[in-house]
Formats: C-alpha cells, structure tokens, sequence
C-alpha cells in the first residue's frame, strides 16, 4: 500500500517532465530497439546457415581423410591420403545401417560445348550419389551401373553449367569436351541453389567416378565418401560403424589414432552455428554498449533532476517523509523511465529488424528471450543508474534543502 | 484539559563548526510553552531564533539540553524517527510558502498524510479537503500553486499543516512574501485557529507581527532576553476592517 502511494508519486513527476523523460527514455530505446536488431539479424544468418545445411541432403555422413584431433597438435585433415575407391565398396558392402555410399573425386575441368566454354568442378561419384544428396535429375537420366562399370563418358550437368552452355536448350543428348575428352550429356540435375557460405551448388558437372579416375584425376585416392543412414536417429551409431570398418580396413592398431575423418551435418551446423554465435554476442556487445550510454544518461538527468527538485525533496522530509521513502520514489522513477523505454526500444527493435530485413534481404529473427532479457536488463539500468541519484536525495539534510534555491 | 506542555526545553544549546570557529547559537534555552498559547519567537537575524526553531520542528538536535515535544523526548532520536514525529505532531508553515508546484493544492495538502505511518491515509482525500475548507479554500481544491495569490498560497500551506492535526503549529516568517493585507488576512486566521484551540509559535522579526500573538519571547545572541505577555493583542480580523486595509478604491 505505501508502495504504492509512492509509485503514484513517482509516476506523477515523470508526467509532469514530459519532454525530458521522453528524452532520457531515448536513450534506453535506441539500446534497447539496437540489441534487438542486432541479435535478430545475428539469430537470422544462424537460421539461414541451419537451412542451407540441411539442403546439403539429410542423415548425411562425410568420410574425409587425415586425422582431426581436436584439443590437441594434429597434421590437419587430409595432410595424409588413404581414401580409396576400396574403402567405399567395403562400406557399401558391410555397414549395416548405411544406405547408400558414394566416393566423390574433384577434378577442376574446363567444359566446351553448346554456346562456349566454361570452367566448373566435375565430381566423379557413384549411383548412390542422387540419393545421398537428396538430387533430383530434371531432365535425362542419371548415369547407371553399365556406365560405372564401363567408365563411359557420360556427364550430368548441373542447372548452372547447362543454362550457361545451352541455354534455354535442353543439353542431354549433346556432346561436351571436358579437357578436351568428349562426353555425352545424358542428364540434368534439378537445381539446388547456394551453400551455407554462398557457393553455387548448381556450378558442378557429376560423372562416374571411373570416368573421373581415369579421365580426368588419375590418382588412386580419394578426398571424400559421402554415405547416408535411412535416418537421422541412425547416424551416430552409423559413424561409429564406419569408424571400425575403416580402422579394419586401414589394419590401423589399437594405439593408433585415425586416419580418416567422419562427421555429420550436426557438426558442421554446430560448427557454422558457432561461427555466428560469436558473431551474434559480437553484435549485441556493441549494442549493449549504447544501453550502457543510455543508463548514464538516466543517471545524468536523474542528478539534475535530484538538485532541481531539492526543495521538494526538503518539503517532503519535512512533513514526514523518510529517507527511504525518498529513495523508493526516485529509483521508482529511474526504473519506470527504463523500463519505459526498453518497452519502447522493444516495438522500435521490432520494427527496425522488419525494415532492416526488407532492406538488405537478409533474414531477421526477433527472439522473444531477447525481447524479455533487452527487457529485464533496460530495468536494472535504471536501478542501477537511479541508485546513486536517488541514495543523494535520500540522504539530504531537510533544512539545507528547505532553504535551497 | 491536558496540561502536558506543549513545548519543554531545558538548558537548549546548538554549537556549529564554521570553518575552524565555533559558533554558539543557543547557549541555553529553557521554554515551556502550554497547549492553546499563541507565541511569538522575536529576535534579530543572528539571534539564533531560526537555530531554535528549526530544533522545535525537528528538523535538527540540539548540541545539549533537552526538549520534550508534547510530553516526548526527542533525545537520540535518528532521522526517521525525527520525521516521524514531525509527521504526527508538527505543522510546518513557512515564509516561501514551500507547496510542490505543478500539483494540485488538494494534493499539497495530502502531502503529509501520504507519509503517515498510521491508518489515516485511507480518508486522505476527505481529511484534505476539510483542511483546504477550513482555510477558506474548498473552492480552489484543484488549482495548482501558480494560479493562486500569495495569500491563498500561504493559506493551502497553512491547510497542509492542519491536515495531520499537529499538537504544534509551527510558523516561520508566515508573512514575509506577503503584501500587509493578506499578511493581515493570514495572522487573522491564525487567531481563529488558535481561538479553535491549535498552539501556534510564530517566529518573526516584526513587532507588528508580534503584537497579534498573545506571548513574546525575544532571543538575543543565543539567551532568551524577555518573555512576556502581550497585554493588548491586536485582533487582525477587525483591524482588516479598519480604513488602512479596505481595498483601495480604483
């Protein structure tokens, strides 16, 4: 009840200083309105990211070569290659919860054909490939066990290449030269858009990885297997079961380490999730930092505002008033006007990630535990900020401030 | 009738530090004042009558001596303690008015009562407008300070000093912001609230002012110097009346 006689009182006087309140709120709302647009576009790229990688195809496990020890000294992935085409005909053959399992070799290749050449990534995979990435063919067919066995020259292009070969032309049928070897185009893939970092998915030719071999890389090992579980619940005890079939395999020791690498699209979306994590406590940091100005601000008006109003404070001692009561009034005062003002910076934060997504295109997010912390924390600026504004008006000496002018 | 004094002060003194010099402003003040005295505090300014005023309200200790409020001893008592007091038995009513602008005359004069530690607050609102029609005000209830003359500023004053129904009226210069007339008008309805029964100690410097109240007191130099009664008070309500104060024809 006397409480709440008080934040009457203190609601009262922030009325009567319109002008002024509003503009000490200002600075709570552009802190406030800036973490939140900060965050949201932070929490936007992370969004964007997690789609992107569950695009890359789903229950997907990647077989790299090299050891990674994490924590601790490491030659690097890859730094010793001992992939072999092998090593992916016995997965296929003897993991239990793999679905499908396919080498993927890289060979960079100049591709001539239709209107003119073009420079793009041919990939030498295996049947299962489609399935793995979860890749449609447009139009055609993709290669079949015939054309593995036989290394056929055979191509599928990706949307990219065929539209910027062919044109509006359908490719398959035609022939192209990939270093200056003739393929025949028998398909086209569905078109998949960008990578989680903005690379052209699209901009790949897929040929056997025979082919690819003999053709075009010529090297016995391989960079990467790419498999896939029928699903996610599969996938860690499935990475466990390549890690024995491939320590077997390699005839690696018990006290030896790894020499491959076996990850998931989790890891890589924690990975990626990290990277704009720190980006995302990045940006609210400098945010936080205009909420720290707006805080001393309140503390600079609330100064102001104790000296003003001596006198009043003298009155109100004089008639009865304690020093806590005077105290409770004014931090009442410094909090509501935060609090106020982080309601404010809230619809501000809202709106400001809305215009900011529209203008730059880029996905914002507003999370409500944000909102509720921006909040929270715009409330404890003011009682921190108010504390020491209100403690000097507490501890004045009645007649001294009776007598002020 | 109750016949605890009012006001008892033994052997009063206040010693300030002013720099490295000390400064006697009381050096020893016994005063008992009854309930229903009307008292006028004189002396002139270094006579220590504001020091001795402001140890009346509570408002400061004393360095030594004693002083019992309505029977109550304020020794030792810390700052909250002093408001309180101040809060239950004291009306203050002082020469600049000292209203909250930008607030409602009713709400001056709630002021006290929202500080009251008993349950008085619940009627503050009834409480507050019976002081503001006490004074003659009822009508200006929710006009701010700055639409109110001296007089009617001095007057809700005066109404939040009675809203707690004080044992002690406490007035401090009451007519000093005021032309002579509305400072007529003022000690005339200090004499109605004295006739009422309120005590009232007026401090002043005027012996014009003096002459209304029923009992001098003269400090000088920290010492009560004469304590007399007023043999003649003047009453203020029928010298308004009287040529001097009729309005001045236009």
């Amino acid at each position: 009840m006397r409480t709440l006689v008080l934040v009457k009182v203190a609601l009262q006087s922030i009325r009567k200083n319109t002008l002024r309140t509003a503009l000490t709120m200002l600075g709570i709302i552009i802190g406030v309105g800036a973490v939140i647009v900060m965050v949201a576009v932070g929490l936007g790229a992370k969004q964007r990211i997690n789609e992107k990688i569950q695009n890359l195809g789903t229950n997907m496990i990647v077989l790299t070569p090299g050891a990674t020890a994490p924590g601790g000294v490491s030659q690097g992935a890859g730094s010793f290659n001992r992939l072999t085409v092998a090593d992916a005909e016995v997965l296929r053959r003897e993991a239990t919860l793999l679905t499908a399992v396919s080498p993927v070799i890289f060979a960079g290749a100049n591709i001539q054909g239709g209107t003119g050449n073009w420079r793009t990534a041919v990939n030498g995979v295996s049947l299962d490939f489609p399935v793995i990435r979860d890749w449609r063919v447009a139009s055609g067919a993709f290669f079949d066990a015939g054309d593995l066995r036989a290394a056929r020259k055979v191509a599928v292009l990706g949307a990219t290449v065929a539209r910027s070969l062919f044109g509006d032309q359908d490719p398959v049928g035609q022939e192209v030269q990939i270093r200056n070897v003739p393929f025949r185009i028998i398909g086209v893939l569905a078109e998949k858009g960008q990578t989680a970092t903005g690379a052209d998915q699209d901009d790949v030719v897929l040929a056997p990885y025979t082919t690819v071999q003999t053709r075009l890389a010529g090297r016995q090992f391989i960079p990467q297997i790419l498999a896939a579980t029928a699903s996610p619940a599969d996938i860690p005890a499935a990475m466990e079961e390549i890690r024995a079939i491939m320590r077997q395999q390699h005839r690696l020791a018990s006290w030896e380490d790894d020499d491959f690498t076996v990850r998931n699209q989790a890891d890589l979306a924690a990975a990626a999730e990290g990277t704009t994590e720190v980006m995302t406590m990045l940006l609210a940091a400098i945010a936080s930092i205009s909420l720290l100005v707006g805080g001393i601000g309140i503390m600079n008006i609330m100064l102001v505002s104790v000296t003003e109003r001596t006198r009043e404070i003298g009155i109100r001692l004089a008639v009865g008033a304690h020093g806590s009561d005077i105290m409770v009034q004014f931090l009442v005062e410094s909090t509501v006007m935060a609090a106020l003002g982080g309601l404010v910076g809230v619809g501000v934060g809202y709106a400001g990630a809305a215009l900011l997504g529209h203008a730059t295109g880029w996905d914002t997010v507003v999370s409500p535990p944000t909102v509720a912390l921006a909040l929270a924390f715009s409330a404890g600026v003011g009682i921190f900020f108010g504390f020491y504004p209100a403690r000097k008006a507490a501890n004045l000496n009645p007649i001294e401030a009776l007598r002020y002018e | 009738m109750n016949t605890t004094p009012v006001i008892r002060t033994r052997a009063l003194t206040k010693t300030y530090l002013m720099g490295s010099t000390q400064v006697h402003a009381l050096r020893g003040i016994d005063l008992t004042v009854s309930p229903g005295e009307f008292v006028a505090i004189m002396g002139a300014s270094g006579s220590g009558k504001s020091t001795f005023m402001n140890i009346l309200g509570c408002l400061d200790q004393p360095t030594s001596g004693s002083y019992e409020l309505d029977g109550e001893s304020t020794a030792g008592l810390d700052r909250d303690a002093l408001a309180d007091i101040r809060n239950r038995k004291l009306g203050f009513v002082f020469q600049g008015f000292n209203l909250l602008a930008r607030t409602s005359a009713l709400d001056n004069v709630e002021l006290p009562l929202l500080y009251a530690r008993s349950g008085r607050r619940r009627a503050a609102r009834e409480l507050a407008l019976a002081a503001l029609a006490r004074v003659g005000l009822a009508d200006r209830a929710h006009h701010h300070p700055n639409e109110l003359s001296g007089g009617q500023q001095q007057r809700v004053a005066i109404a939040r000093a009675l809203v707690t129904e004080p044992t002690l009226l406490l007035a401090d210069e009451p007519t000093g912001n005021l032309d002579s007339r509305t400072g007529m008008e003022v000690l005339a309805l200090f004499q109605e609230l004295n006739r009422q029964g309120i005590t009232i100690v007026l401090v002043t410097h005027e012996h014009d002012i003096a002459r209304y109240t029923r009992r001098v007191v003269e400090l000088r130099d920290g010492r009560i110097i004469g304590d007399d009664p007023v043999s003649q008070p003047g009453d203020a309500a029928a010298d308004l009346a009287s040529p001097a104060f009729l309005p001045q024809a236009v």
